[in-house]
């Protein structure tokens, strides 16, 4: 399967330890996460749990904790951290000459 | 890399929870092999009495499966026991010639059984009380037999004479002591205690030697013969006189031993890389028979074999709960606390309850509690913290329920309470839930119980009856959380205090030049050190510190309360509680205009405008024109007033006034928790001032001023503080007041708990008779707070925009 990348936005638009919200049209809020190490991880908007937004999240490691009842998500498989237990849905992303590059499919 | 080969000789509770610890730390640094002398993984040895009792069976208490250790990929030798250690080639060396070769050594050998000196002592049909070998045994000789002698009269032997009575023996224990369990309780618990074992059928030799145990013609124990003559029948005899740490093993290598095997206070012998850690040592001159120090020990050995080298075993402080079903008995610290000590006492003989505490310097060292043990993990937190009692000492005797608990209908007995009662009321959480995890997922903290269960994980309010279900479902091996060590979070094993502390006198200004110099274990630490250490960086140097957004609760960063829906409220200051025709125009004009579909008035005396687009704030800001009421922070929230003397009829003060002024002083303070103030004009205290962080009372002569209130989770009433005559001085008390909690306060804590922790009196020092203390705490705030800037209007001109706007798609 070909995957679409679409650049997004630059690598610096996201703060580092912290997230942007991509608004997309066919799944709705896709956070982009930046961590310390400027990897960048794409993940719904959604934490598993309630539904809260994960890009208000704090962001450590490559992890978020969740800002309504601080479940804590990886952002590398979106999978909450034992005991809890609920994934959310992951998006393709790389970065290339600073461009953040997401692909949707 | 070649990894170091860890071989643990012993594998009873203390080793395999050396091992989980040191997996937990460094998953990947050694090659494990462990040897046991018995035949089964690791059990859960203070659960062998409802074992014997019929009450649980072998499969209920195995700790560590033999799954656990192939998982780990630990090289098991069971049924194996080391009888030689080659310290020379660093090999541990079997009974059958198995050799393990070693980098670092855990020596955990645990303890055996007294065997007293006398005629008979080996004869079949004697044994002691320790292993699950011990356990079947007595269980098959209560099949068969009917007399039953248990030499000694301590917590083990009460338990063996239970469980035996329990599958109908009849038993008889004989005591050299004048009474039972002397140790642990003193007479007058021992008496009640004896009494309702009595009640079970028990028989009881006090102040009664064994000089014998009498052969039959089988040529098994028939008969114990006492020094004064009498005699007992025994089909089986119990010898429960007590333990003797196993030092034979180390003894013949060359280490030093004295009553147990010394160990420094990282757990080494002599021999730096061997450690020991359990009931086979001798730690500062003391040993240890119960299993609550044993973790303490085993969390220092796997700190120290994970290279981290910080943490550090000083002793323990230990409690007793007798495991036998139907007889409450919690006892702890010393019963004769000497010259100065003095005892509160609570006796009633027909209710069957008794309570001592032993206090000395105003401080519990000791508690002995028969019948009503609810309230033993509770005095057991305040004897390990050292915390004085000196305020609640009318209410002591009466239990942690009496000082007031919201939140779960005052229900405080947790062995009461059927499966179904709901715990947590936050999270949903009944009782049967926290009992089944704490079983199977073998937990033994009030952190594991969190994690697993949720249950007190939210406002905390429950958090004394989670530990008491805690406390009755694994007994002895309930080791309450001792605050004054504990880690701020798992990414460091430093405290708050020493957090601070560092912080403060190595001028440390930003999160990584902390996290670098503390040696965090993490690159970037987690959700839970990063908002403290933040805060902990902008009290300690204002104005020079980094205030990193990104490690502020969203909130704080967002400057407004994040909703369930992920929408955010407003909630615009008005100091003092007053507005006007003006502020009410604008902000019904920004409801319209924004479509903000609810309008709340707030407890605080504000408006707040729920369900705000994140996108939509500093449009929102701009608008309204009005100053930020920070009710999204960690930071003063509001100054509640009455109208007072300007329009009441029976205001003596001009409390609107002051209230105004004191809000004003004090706009823009960060602080560990969020701060609620109010300002009353006459003592009918219509602001409430009682249960705010700050209450102060108009009286005809002046102000007074109350701290460490609460209205929240749980309603504490604040304490009186002092009496001033001006508005200045109100305004200077409460600075002062305010500044010492954001200088001593761990983060999180509210004014009630910083209070609580440090005591009225150390506060009145401080702020009440230290004039120039208070001056100075004083200033040090008026300078954090010097220059504020309003962060709404800020946001309203367009700063950081990028936060709240989404990349369109």
């Amino acid at each position: 399967m070909t995957r679409e990348w679409r650049r997004v936005c630059a690598l610096t638009d996201i703060p580092r330890r912290g997230a942007r919200v991509v608004r997309s049209r066919a799944h709705g809020d896709i956070a982009l996460f930046r961590t310390l190490d400027d990897e960048v991880f794409a993940l719904a908007d959604r934490c598993p749990h309630r539904g809260g937004p994960l890009s208000q999240g704090i962001v450590f490691g490559r992890s978020v904790a969740c800002p309504l009842h601080g479940w804590t998500i990886g952002l590398a498989d979106g999978c909450a951290a034992a005991p809890d237990e609920g994934c959310t849905r992951r998006f393709a992303v790389r970065v290339e000459d600073g461009a953040v590059l997401l692909a949707e499919g | 890399m070649r990894r170091l080969k860890l071989v643990l000789v012993g594998n009873g509770m203390a080793g395999a929870r050396v091992l989980e610890e040191l997996l937990h730390l460094a998953p990947d640094l050694y090659d494990i092999a462990v040897f046991g002398a018995e035949p089964h993984p690791n059990y859960n040895r203070i659960l062998l009495t409802p074992v014997l009792a019929g009450e649980m069976a072998f499969s209920d208490i195995v700790l560590n499966d033999l799954a656990w250790y192939a998982r780990n990929g630990i090289r098991l030798h069971l049924g194996k026991k080391v009888v030689r250690l080659d310290r020379a080639r660093r090999l541990a060396i079997a009974e059958d010639g198995t050799a393990e070769r070693y980098d670092r050594l855990i020596l955990a050998t645990g303890s055996s059984p007294v065997i007293l000196p006398v005629p008979g002592a080996n004869l079949p049909g004697v044994l002691t009380y320790r292993d699950i070998a011990d356990t079947e045994a007595m269980i098959a000789a209560a099949r068969r037999g009917a007399h039953a002698v248990v030499i000694g009269g301590g917590l083990l032997g009460l338990e063996a004479a239970n469980g035996l009575a329990a599958r109908g023996m009849d038993v008889t224990v004989v005591h050299l002591m004048p009474w039972l369990m002397e140790r642990q309780l003193d007479r007058t618990a021992a008496q009640m205690l004896q009494r309702a074992l009595e009640r079970r059928g028990i028989r009881f030799l006090l102040e009664t030697k064994t000089a014998e145990i009498v052969a039959g013609e089988s040529g098994r124990a028939c008969a114990v013969r006492f020094a004064d003559g009498g005699s007992a029948a025994a089909d089986l005899v119990v010898m429960a006189v007590g333990i003797r740490p196993n030092t034979a093993l180390a003894e013949a290598a060359g280490l030093r031993v004295e009553r147990g095997i010394v160990v420094n206070d990282t757990m080494q012998t002599y021999d730096p890389r061997i450690y020991a850690v359990g009931e086979c040592v001798a730690h500062r001159g003391a040993t240890y028979g119960l299993v609550a120090p044993l973790f303490d020990m085993a969390k220092v050995c796997a700190n120290h074999l994970a290279h981290l080298g910080i943490a550090r075993y000083e002793g323990s402080v230990v409690s007793t709960k007798l495991k036998v079903s139907g007889i409450d008995l919690f006892s702890a610290g010393e019963l004769a606390g000497g010259a100065q000590a003095e005892e509160i006492v609570l006796h009633d003989p027909a209710g069957g309850i008794y309570k001592k505490l032993v206090i000395r310097d105003e401080r519990i060292v000791g508690a002995v509690l028969y019948g009503d043990t609810v309230d033993g993990a509770w005095y057991l937190q305040l004897l390990k913290d050292r915390q004085p009692i000196g305020e609640i000492r009318d209410h002591l005797m009466f239990g942690r329920s009496h000082l007031g608990d919201a939140g779960h209908k005052g229900e405080s007995r947790a062995a009461a309470l059927p499966d179904t009662a709901e715990v947590c009321g936050c999270n949903g959480v009944a009782k049967g839930a926290i009992v089944r995890a704490i079983k199977e997922k073998g937990l033994f903290t009030l952190e594991d119980v969190r994690r697993h269960t949720k249950a007190s994980s939210s406002c905390g309010s429950c958090t004394g009856l989670v530990e008491q279900i805690l406390a009755s479902a694994v007994g002895g091996a309930y080791q309450p959380a001792d605050a004054k060590t504990r880690p701020l979070c798992g990414c460091t094993d430093l405290t708050h205090e020493e957090v601070r502390k560092a912080i403060r006198e190595h001028k440390l200004l930003s999160i990584p030049a902390a996290m670098k110099f503390l040696e965090w274990r993490t690159p970037d630490g987690c959700a839970t050190c990063r908002p403290a250490l933040n805060y902990y960086l902008i009290a300690a140097w204002p104005h020079e510190a980094e205030d990193d957004p990104q490690s502020r609760f969203v909130n704080e960063r967002m400057h407004a309360n994040i909703q369930k829906d992920g929408t955010y409220s407003v909630v615009p200051r008005m100091w003092g509680g007053i507005t006007s025709a003006a502020q009410l125009r604008r902000i019904a004009d920004v409801v319209e205009k924004y479509r903000i579909p609810t309008v709340k008035v707030t407890g605080g005396q504000r408006i707040d405008l729920l369900g705000v687009k994140k996108e939509d704030l500093p449009r929102v800001w701009a608008d309204l024109g009005m100053p930020s009421g920070h009710a999204y922070g960690k930071a003063l929230r509001t100054v509640k007033t009455c109208v007072g003397s300007e329009w009441c009829r029976f205001g003596v003060q001009d409390s609107t006034a002051t209230g105004i002024a004191l809000e004003k002083s004090l706009y823009g303070m960060w602080a560990p928790h969020k701060v609620k103030l109010a300002v009353s004009g006459c003592p009918r205290n219509c602001a409430e001032s009682g249960i705010k962080d700050v209450g102060v009372i108009g009286v005809d002569s002046g102000w007074e001023i109350y701290v460490g209130g609460n209205g929240g989770i749980k309603t504490e009433v604040a304490q009186f503080l002092c009496k001033v005559a001006t508005r200045e001085e109100v305004l200077e008390y409460a600075a002062a007041f305010l500044q010492l909690y954001r200088e001593e306060a761990r983060y999180l804590d509210r004014t009630v708990h910083f209070v609580k922790r440090v005591g009225m009196d150390y506060v009145r020092k401080r702020v009440v008779e230290d004039e120039r203390g208070r001056k100075e705490l004083c200033a040090r705030l008026r300078f954090a707070l010097a220059g504020y800037a309003d962060p709404w209007a800020e946001r309203a001109q367009g700063a950081e925009r990028e936060r709240f706007e989404a990349i369109p798609a």
